[in-house]
């Protein structure tokens, strides 16, 4: 039986007008969630990956003027028809988001406990006491010592991991069926990440939440997410679990991914293999595979007809000729003792 | 004079810092994101220096240059004093040594054409007449990878990663001993922090340039680096060659440091929590920086004796120094997990 997705987003547009022509920010994305399953969308920045998070509950810039096509189904309603109001209703308490840098999205002037208590009585009607009191468990269940006496102090008195603390308390207050973590630990140093990623996880069991992990680490999803989105120039050029895009990838972008870090379990001499160029945003027309022009492995028809999806494995899918013709990128050197 | 080690004594080294100490007057007191810290670079050698935001590594690299004058300590480089010269002899040093930081939109005049950005140093120390300068511009920028087409530009017009590439020509134009790298691929995309990382490593050989390399990301640091120094508030924690220093961290912030990086590896959902545990809490502030070992609050075998007393650095051999009072019980598995009385962790 199949289950009923809680994200279904279906041939999502994004375009941004630009002084220098119709940016393609999301070019036709369509993936889904399902409840309690974490996603990870894995890609640079210009791939397109903030832009469809945020196109899920539109939060652009005010003067960004944009275009926003197809559909994004939650719980079935389509978000990109509801009202500005409607979709109040959804932000905060059916979704919610946590963003790379915590001291951005905290107001520097309001204690954390009254940021937390603030979403609980806007869309619980909570009264002052008993949305303060939920507040402090909220910080007790994110892992702020002594949260009574903490809820009073402003945003600089908590380390940068202590803010995003904070920041999980406020996204998680009214129990959303979605959590949006945008480069989450990004910001934060290496030793509070794994405790960062711990908390969401276990956030996520416990309040049986849905969560798209969003990151340019393929460490940050490899450990979090069972299935992958690869996106690359508003386009989602690969999707699969962990395992088939780690072991097996179709696209060269993907493959490339794999061996672009230096990685602590590979040889030290194993020489990196750069990706040759830099993204470029896509302006106006531009027909072909949006990688070509980097790609190792393109063909004259890559850059003139628009690759087709083919499906490798179950639910394991690459947009690419390659993958067409049936081959597959070299794959990625395999470390002494490392991988399975 | 006291015995220098066997291994030390095969070549002078290029720099080397004895009890290295910065000091900055804050509102609230005074901290000292540098202390006492001590270390040698070799020629052509590449010392990595890692540790999580906070730790001094920056400051220590500027404090090294002079960039802030070290309230203690001695900075020995090229055989003189740093830390004794002023004014004109010591800006005569500076073309020996060099600095990249990790956003170049900063670092770089957004006025300046991108030639000129690179015949800067060889103008200030009078190096080279204008014709030589442009030339040896122009050669420099071929050697990072930039065409000619680039010579006119600006740093606006160029992207992150290009800009990476003419902080570099303006560094190594001068044919510097040592360039200190902060955070040289920190601000790049991923696919273009390989692009330079690699690039780093060729000009080192054709120029036998050493360099510092700071960096918070251990396995930038392990890629490129012949050494590896590991910073925790202020202070050297364990350093040692690469290869050793990863495969066997003794100082057990090390082996939380390592522990932590998740890796795009089939086993990382395993790792995270293990990492989780290892390490815990914050990097507290330099404002109240613990007694005894700065590590204490946070480390998983600390002792009474560690609240109280900071362990000296001590060698382990094949060319490893740790400060941990119980490196040798955590290395044999007889450690004694953190007890009661040296108090919880907190963030």
């Amino acid at each position: 039986m199949i289950q009923e997705p809680l994200l279904d987003v279906r041939n999502l547009r994004v375009r941004f007008e630009t002084p220098r022509g119709l940016l393609r920010a999301v070019d036709g994305v369509s993936f889904s969630v399902a409840p309690r399953e974490t996603v990870g969308i894995v890609g640079e920045s210009g791939s397109g990956k903030s832009v469809t998070m945020l196109s899920v509950l539109r939060l652009f810039p005010p003067l960004a003027r944009v275009s926003v096509s197809g559909q994004v189904l939650f719980e079935g309603t389509d978000l990109l028809r509801l009202s500005e109001a409607e979709l109040r209703e959804v932000r905060g308490a059916k979704i919610g988001m946590v963003f790379q840098d915590p001291l951005t999205s905290l107001n520097p002037a309001l204690p954390v406990g009254e940021q937390i208590a603030e979403s609980l009585r806007t869309h619980r009607g909570l009264s002052r006491g008993a949305a303060r009191r939920r507040a402090e468990e909220l910080l007790e269940l994110v892992g702020i010592p002594d949260p009574g006496r903490r809820a009073d102090d402003l945003p600089y008195r908590f380390s940068g991991g202590m803010r995003q603390r904070i920041m999980i308390a406020i996204a998680i207050a009214c129990e959303p069926k979605l959590l949006i973590a945008d480069e989450p630990t990004s910001a934060l140093d290496v030793t509070v990440q794994a405790q960062v990623l711990v908390l969401l996880e276990r956030l996520q069991r416990e309040l049986g939440m849905s969560l798209i992990m969003i990151s340019h680490d393929l460490g940050v999803i490899a450990a979090t997410s069972r299935r992958v989105l690869v996106m690359y120039g508003g386009w989602i050029v690969e999707r699969g679990s962990v395992e088939e895009i780690l072991e097996r990838p179709g696209h060269p972008y993907s493959a490339a991914l794999t061996r672009l870090v230096p990685d602590l379990d590979q040889p030290r001499d194993e020489p990196l293999v750069p990706i040759p160029g830099q993204p470029t945003p896509v302006v106006g027309h531009m027909p072909g595979c949006r990688f070509a022009a980097r790609c190792g492995y393109a063909m004259d028809r890559c850059r003139e007809e628009t690759p087709p999806a083919v499906a490798l494995a179950t639910e394991h899918i690459s947009l690419c000729w390659l993958s067409a013709d049936g081959i597959r990128p070299a794959p990625a050197p395999t470390p002494a003792g490392g991988r399975r | 004079m006291t015995a220098v080690p066997a291994a030390e004594a095969t070549a002078a080294p290029l720099m080397e810092a004895r009890g290295v100490t910065v000091r900055f007057p804050v509102r609230g007191g005074v901290i000292v994101p540098v202390d006492g810290v001590s270390l040698q670079i070799a020629p052509g050698e590449t010392l990595g220096l890692v540790g999580e935001s906070g730790c001094g590594k920056s400051t220590l690299g500027r404090a090294l240059l002079q960039l802030v004058r070290p309230a203690a300590g001695r900075v020995a480089f090229m055989g003189q004093d740093l830390t004794a010269l002023d004014g004109e002899p010591l800006r005569a040093m500076r073309r020996h040594m060099q600095i990249v930081f990790q956003d170049p939109r900063g670092s770089l005049d957004p006025r300046m054409a991108v030639r000129r950005i690179v015949e800067e140093p060889l103008r200030v120390h009078r190096l080279a007449g204008p014709p030589e300068a442009a030339r040896a511009a122009r050669e420099m920028l071929a050697l990072v990878g930039l065409d000619a087409i680039y010579d006119r530009q600006r740093p606006s017009q160029l992207s992150g990663g290009q800009l990476q590439r003419v902080a570099l020509a303006r560094a190594l134009v001068t044919r510097p001993k040592l360039v200190v790298c902060d955070e040289p691929v920190s601000a790049l995309d991923v696919s273009v922090q390989a692009q330079v990382l690699n690039l780093l490593i060729d000009l080192r050989a054709r120029f036998g340039v050493a360099y510092l390399f700071i960096s918070h990301n251990l396995a930038v640091a392990r890629y490129i680096s012949d050494r590896v120094a590991v910073m925790y508030l202020g202070q050297i924690v364990e350093e040692g060659p690469t290869d050793t220093l990863f495969a066997r961290p003794r100082h057990p912030y090390t082996q939380g440091l390592v522990a932590s990086v998740l890796r795009p590896g089939l086993e990382a959902r395993d790792r995270l929590g293990a990492a989780a545990r290892l390490v815990t809490g914050d990097v507290p502030s330099l404002l109240q920086p613990p007694t005894g070992c700065r590590y204490h609050p946070r480390c998983p075998f600390a002792q009474e004796r560690c609240r109280t007393e900071a362990p000296r650095p001590e060698p382990v051999g094949g060319g490893q120094v740790v400060a941990c009072h119980f490196w040798r019980e955590i290395e044999t598995g007889t450690a004694r997990l953190r007890s009661a009385a040296a108090g919880a962790p907190s963030g």
